[in-house]
């Protein structure tokens, strides 16, 4: 079986996973709310939350990601599940591949929901969300839409641009997060501390991932006046982030998990 | 010297954590090498 | 860390209880250490007293010749971290001796930049007027100190030793990745949307001859004590490891003497088995 085969096999199977025990939806998915509850009972001022609204989209994310990075492994260390994989003769590649590929989905869910939560939440501040919002809601007066957007969005700033930056960010960074994040999940795995050490490892790791995706997005609803063809550049860096983990990931995968 | 305080500190910070690193070192390596033949230690 | 005693049982003179065993140093540490002391000695001479005061820094600049010492060997140090932990992971031998030389640069590289980074501190308070600022360079920095600080908690993970080796291995590798990528990204950060910050950020001065002697004094005193270091804790590990081994095999060869002595109808069989001979 190729190993992309095997990848999408193993991502099939963590996601049949949850469907069935729905842990990331009765308890993560809620715990990300929460967390952006939290931010808006700590920063108060509406002025405040509307400069770092993006940055704590992406705050609420990463604490997700250890969360079900822990969840992703857990459930294979519980019955040796990850033992039995090698033994079986699955390349570890493969394994990588296809964890990472589950946990990306399952952040790339949980990223929606936070969006749309930070619109409803943080509300007025998130600008290009009003545009695309109203974009989607389709207004009947066609001077409408454009005072809408106009008003809302820089000169030269269509949502839709925004909203294919929005989308890339997304998924580059859920790409660079679930490399980093099923890496190190993998190196800790099954030992004592490795709930406590995870954080511990994954945070400084995924700084680029922060700081790029709260770049982007801070370009894509034009937060303090940032230009959507600013957040391009932010793309790339997720990118490059992505590629990188992804294939150090792969490469660094097998001795990790081999006894 | 103008701002001595700050300056003699940092220098004994950091000969301090050094030598702090150093003594921890040598003595945890003196307890074990006294459980430990002779003959096993590679550097003798 | 397991303590045993081999010497119970052990008469001769130079193994037993009685003699003095050989710790750590060798003729080889003695002389770097020497080579230390004289070249701190020398720094000290230089750094507080031979050497100008800076036209803008003043005094201050004394303390740049520890501070960017420390950075750097902090960077040999990790640099050491990830060649050996690639010779561990690459060569067929797979000798121990490249993963507890990756740790132990580890330990002291992260030793190194915790101080400059509270060194650095004090210099920033007497140029900047801050203790801290988020520039590229200390973000990076204080990004560089927390992934080697879970690189050491990896090596506490546990398992056995080749165990370690290999987690840590591949961890130092990613590391040496990881930490230009955070630094490319946190430049990009810091440059792009340049906030006003209270300092002159480019905190490096042109620095007249004696001063860059005196720069260069601190990096010899500096490499003279990371070598030092190594060799001491290398060896300290390598005691550990030994012990670690034959605490097991001693606890295991006490167990099976236990069951000899009173069989259990049971278990009378452990002591004729071979499980755990080959630890």
């Amino acid at each position: 079986m190729s190993t992309w085969a095997l990848a999408r096999l193993i991502a099939a199977k963590d996601l049949r996973v949850e469907r069935r025990s729905k842990i990331v939806t009765n308890q993560v998915l809620p715990f990300a709310g929460i967390t952006m509850v939290s931010f808006a009972f700590v920063l108060d001022k509406q002025n405040v939350i509307d400069t770092v609204a993006p940055g704590l989209i992406w705050l609420a994310t990463m604490f997700s990601l250890l969360i079900l990075v822990q969840r992703s492994f857990g459930i294979e260390t519980d019955d040796g599940a990850l033992d039995a994989m090698r033994v079986a003769g699955v390349d570890a590649g493969a394994i990588f591949l296809g964890k990472a590929l589950a946990l990306a989905v399952q952040l790339l869910v949980l990223e929606v929901m936070l969006f749309v939560a930070a619109i409803i939440f943080y509300g007025e501040s998130i600008q290009s969300g009003r545009a695309v919002l109203a974009f989607f809601n389709e207004p009947t007066d066609v001077n409408g839409v454009e005072v809408v957007l106009t008003g809302l969005t820089s000169p030269g700033q269509s949502p839709i641009f925004a909203t294919v930056l929005l989308v890339t960010t997304m998924i580059s960074a859920t790409c660079g997060l679930a490399a980093v994040g099923t890496l190190y999940g993998g190196l800790a795995a099954g030992f004592k501390g490795s709930e406590t050490l995870l954080p511990l490892l994954t945070i400084p790791a995924v700084a680029p991932v922060l700081i790029g995706a709260t770049k982007a997005v801070e370009s894509a609803v034009g937060t303090s006046g940032a230009a959507v063809s600013e957040g391009w550049q932010w793309v790339s860096l997720l990118a490059v982030f992505a590629v990188a983990a992804g294939v150090g990931g792969a490469l660094a995968f097998g001795p990790l998990i081999d006894d | 010297m103008e701002d001595a305080g700050f300056i003699l500190g940092s220098y004994a910070l950091t000969f301090g954590a050094v030598a702090l690193f150093a003594w921890r070192s040598i003595r945890s390596g003196k307890r074990l090498a006294e459980q430990v033949p002779d003959e096993d230690k590679y550097w003798v | 860390m397991t303590t045993l005693d081999p010497a119970s049982t052990d008469q001769s003179p130079t193994t037993g209880r009685g003699a003095a065993r050989r710790g750590t140093g060798t003729r080889a540490t003695r002389l770097v250490g020497i080579g230390a002391i004289v070249s701190l000695a020398w720094l000290i001479a230089f750094g507080l007293g031979f050497s100008p005061a800076d036209r803008d820094q003043k005094e201050s600049v004394r303390i740049l010749y520890v501070h960017v010492p420390t950075i750097w060997l902090a960077y040999l140090a990790f640099i050491v971290t990830a060649v050996s932990s690639a010779m561990y992971l690459f060569t067929k031998k797979k000798s121990l001796g490249w993963d507890r030389a990756a740790g132990a640069s580890a330990e002291i590289g992260v030793t190194f930049v915790a101080v400059t980074l509270a060194v650095g501190a004090m210099w920033g308070r007497l140029t900047w007027g801050v203790f801290w600022q988020w520039d590229a360079r200390l973000t990076t920095t204080a990004l560089l100190f927390v992934t080697y600080v879970g690189y050491l908690a990896v090596r506490r993970l546990g398992g056995s030793h080749h165990q370690r080796a290999k987690r840590s291995a591949v961890l130092g590798m990613i590391a040496v990745v990881e930490i230009p990528l955070v630094h490319f990204s946190v430049r990009m950060w810091r440059s792009l949307h340049q906030e006003a910050t209270v300092a002159n950020l480019d905190g490096d001065t042109k620095m007249d001859g004696l001063m860059l002697f005196s720069l260069f004094v601190g990096v010899i005193a500096f490499t003279f004590l990371y070598v030092w270091l190594m060799l001491h804790r290398t060896r300290s590990m390598a005691l550990e490891d030994l012990l670690e081994e034959r605490g097991l095999d001693h606890a295991l060869m006490e167990r099976r003497a236990e069951s000899a002595e009173n069989p259990t109808t049971q278990y009378s069989t452990i002591q004729n088995s071979t499980i755990g001979r080959d630890a």
